[in-house]
């Protein structure tokens, strides 16, 4: 059996006790909520919190709370589950849809919260394996060694963000709720993440993420395309997702934001920046996709090679964009 | 990478001692704090009808149902369990028979090895708790997270199928 290590356990009602407990306990305690990721981390002893708060308990992180403007707050402890079921979400952020109903499978959705998903650790080759294995290699960078395996002359981790919800939320302008002892923060949620593999959330080790919030989309449409070899289970190992606003045919805004090529989600700017104003055809498309993939560096840490996997961020971000346009 | 200063012994060697609702029946167990649901019900109440695969949520064999939702109990800590409904393979005979879904994995070799079975099953009674007649699209999306490396799915999938004509057919 591969057995949890030990751990204090609290399991408080309220955000605001959660804050306290980790105010008190102090940055070796984790947050778990549905345990998905955690649990199987600290089974393979890459996490050893000496103390977990359980977020089971805690009444005022559910719910799914639609704004009269279309605008939703979503409850960072709504298992993905109650997403994926929620008509509403299906109805006006299909992209979210797609991100939730595409993470892992039904009976882990079950159990996953959305905010888990945000905070998901960061993934890699050399760091997702059980002790012996990574012992035998003399461990790496992020947990108990010395070197980053997948570029040994780099002074930082390469460890992969993974989540499938970010790069949709950084798409459709949410934003994040942290509440600490001392005090809430709001933040938008392209800034939640760091890039580099160790310290990847910017979020303090005595924060909680409490909520999300989605602005309403009107008009705008979004999608999400993933990469990964198995229709369920998997990770992404190239990920897209792609919002569009239109005025009439011409694309009146656009975001670009890739994840899982690295280890923070790439916001893509300058790809976005060329489609305003335009109307969207094939060959804008190809040429956005050009400039999106410039910024995708994908290293070799994850399943499937790297060097088709940046490829595939080209070809997803014009199959994306072509999907999107009206009439094509 | 989060490496706590362990806590001290005496702190996680006391086991917690509170009331589990397995299959109906509320039974008291003492057991530590840091083991898993699938830990508790195989080691402190002989429940090993759930087996233990992977455990780190790649298989589904350990599932159960939580609430009616399956779940995996290789990934929920038995103290998490307070108040809630668990239901596993033991639990699923009522009666002098067994389930139906039982009897159709038996007859149409939708059991080989076995070592899935109780995972299957209970992610499968979940599916028609919910919906009498599924899908095979939908059968295949929600038992995605189950894995069986003998039968190549289909005769779970038909079997299922069948239980379900059964079911149906017998609350008319």
């Amino acid at each position: 059996m591969m057995r949890l290590p030990p751990f204090r356990y609290h399991a408080p009602d309220t955000a605001g006790e959660v804050a306290h407990v980790l105010a008190n306990e102090g940055p070796e305690a984790m947050i778990v909520a549905g345990g998905t990721d955690l649990y199987p981390n600290m089974k393979r002893r890459h996490q050893m919190p000496s103390t977990l708060v359980s977020l089971r308990r805690v009444t005022d992180l559910a719910g799914i709370e639609w704004g009269s403007d279309g605008g939703v707050r979503i409850g960072a402890g709504q298992t993905l589950r109650a997403l994926e079921r929620d008509p509403g979400v299906e109805g006006a952020l299909p992209a979210l849809w797609t991100a939730v109903h595409q993470i892992s499978t039904p009976v882990l959705r079950n159990m996953g919260t959305i905010g888990g998903n945000i905070c998901l650790d960061t993934r890699c080759n050399y760091y997702n394996q059980n002790y012996e294995w990574r012992r035998a290699i003399n461990f790496c960078m992020k947990c108990e060694g010395d070197v980053c395996w997948v570029a040994p002359s780099s002074p930082r981790c390469w460890a992969v963000n993974s989540s499938d919800t970010v790069p949709v939320l950084i798409a459709l302008g949410a934003r994040v709720t942290l509440v600490s002892d001392r005090g809430v923060r709001e933040l938008p949620i392209a800034e939640l993440f760091v890039d580099d593999g160790i310290e990847y959330l910017a979020k303090q080790k005595d924060e909680v993420l409490t909520s999300i919030e989605i602005p309403a989309q009107g008009e705008a449409r979004s999608v999400y395309r993933k990469v990964r070899r198995r229709g369920a289970f998997d990770f992404p190992v190239a990920a897209v997702a792609v919002r569009l606003a239109f005025d009439g045919d011409r694309v009146e805004s656009a975001d670009i934001v890739l994840n899982a090529v690295g280890s923070t989600p790439v916001v893509c700017t300058d790809a976005a920046e060329r489609l305003v104003g335009e109307v969207v055809t094939e060959d804008l498309a190809a040429e956005v996709a050009q400039v999106a993939w410039k910024p995708a560096k994908p290293l070799d840490n994850t399943d499937l090679t790297h060097m088709w996997r940046k490829k595939m961020v080209r070809v997803n971000v014009k199959r994306a964009l072509l999907e999107l346009a009206p009439g094509t | 990478m989060t490496q706590g200063s362990a806590p001290a012994a005496a702190e996680t060697r006391r086991k917690v001692h509170m009331q589990l609702l397995v299959n109906g029946e509320a039974q008291e167990v003492a057991f530590l704090p840091h083991k898993t649901l699938l830990e508790v019900l195989r080691e402190d109440m002989q429940l090993t009808g759930t087996k233990h695969g992977c455990e780190l949520g790649e298989c589904g064999t350990c599932t159960v149902l939580m609430d009616g939702e399956p779940m995996l109990s290789c990934l929920v800590l038995g103290i998490e369990c307070d108040g809630v409904e668990i239901e596993t393979v033991e639990g699923m005979a009522t009666g002098a028979g067994p389930h139906p879904l039982q009897t159709w994995f038996a007859d149409l070799g939708a059991a080989q090895c076995g070592y899935c079975t109780p995972g299957f099953l209970m992610t499968a009674k979940s599916i028609l708790e919910r919906d009498p007649n599924p899908s095979r699209e939908d059968l295949v999306e929600e038992l995605s997270g189950n894995l069986c490396r003998c039968t190549g799915y289909l005769k779970i999938y038909e079997a299922i199928e069948a239980a379900a004509k059964d079911m149906r057919e017998g609350s008319q």
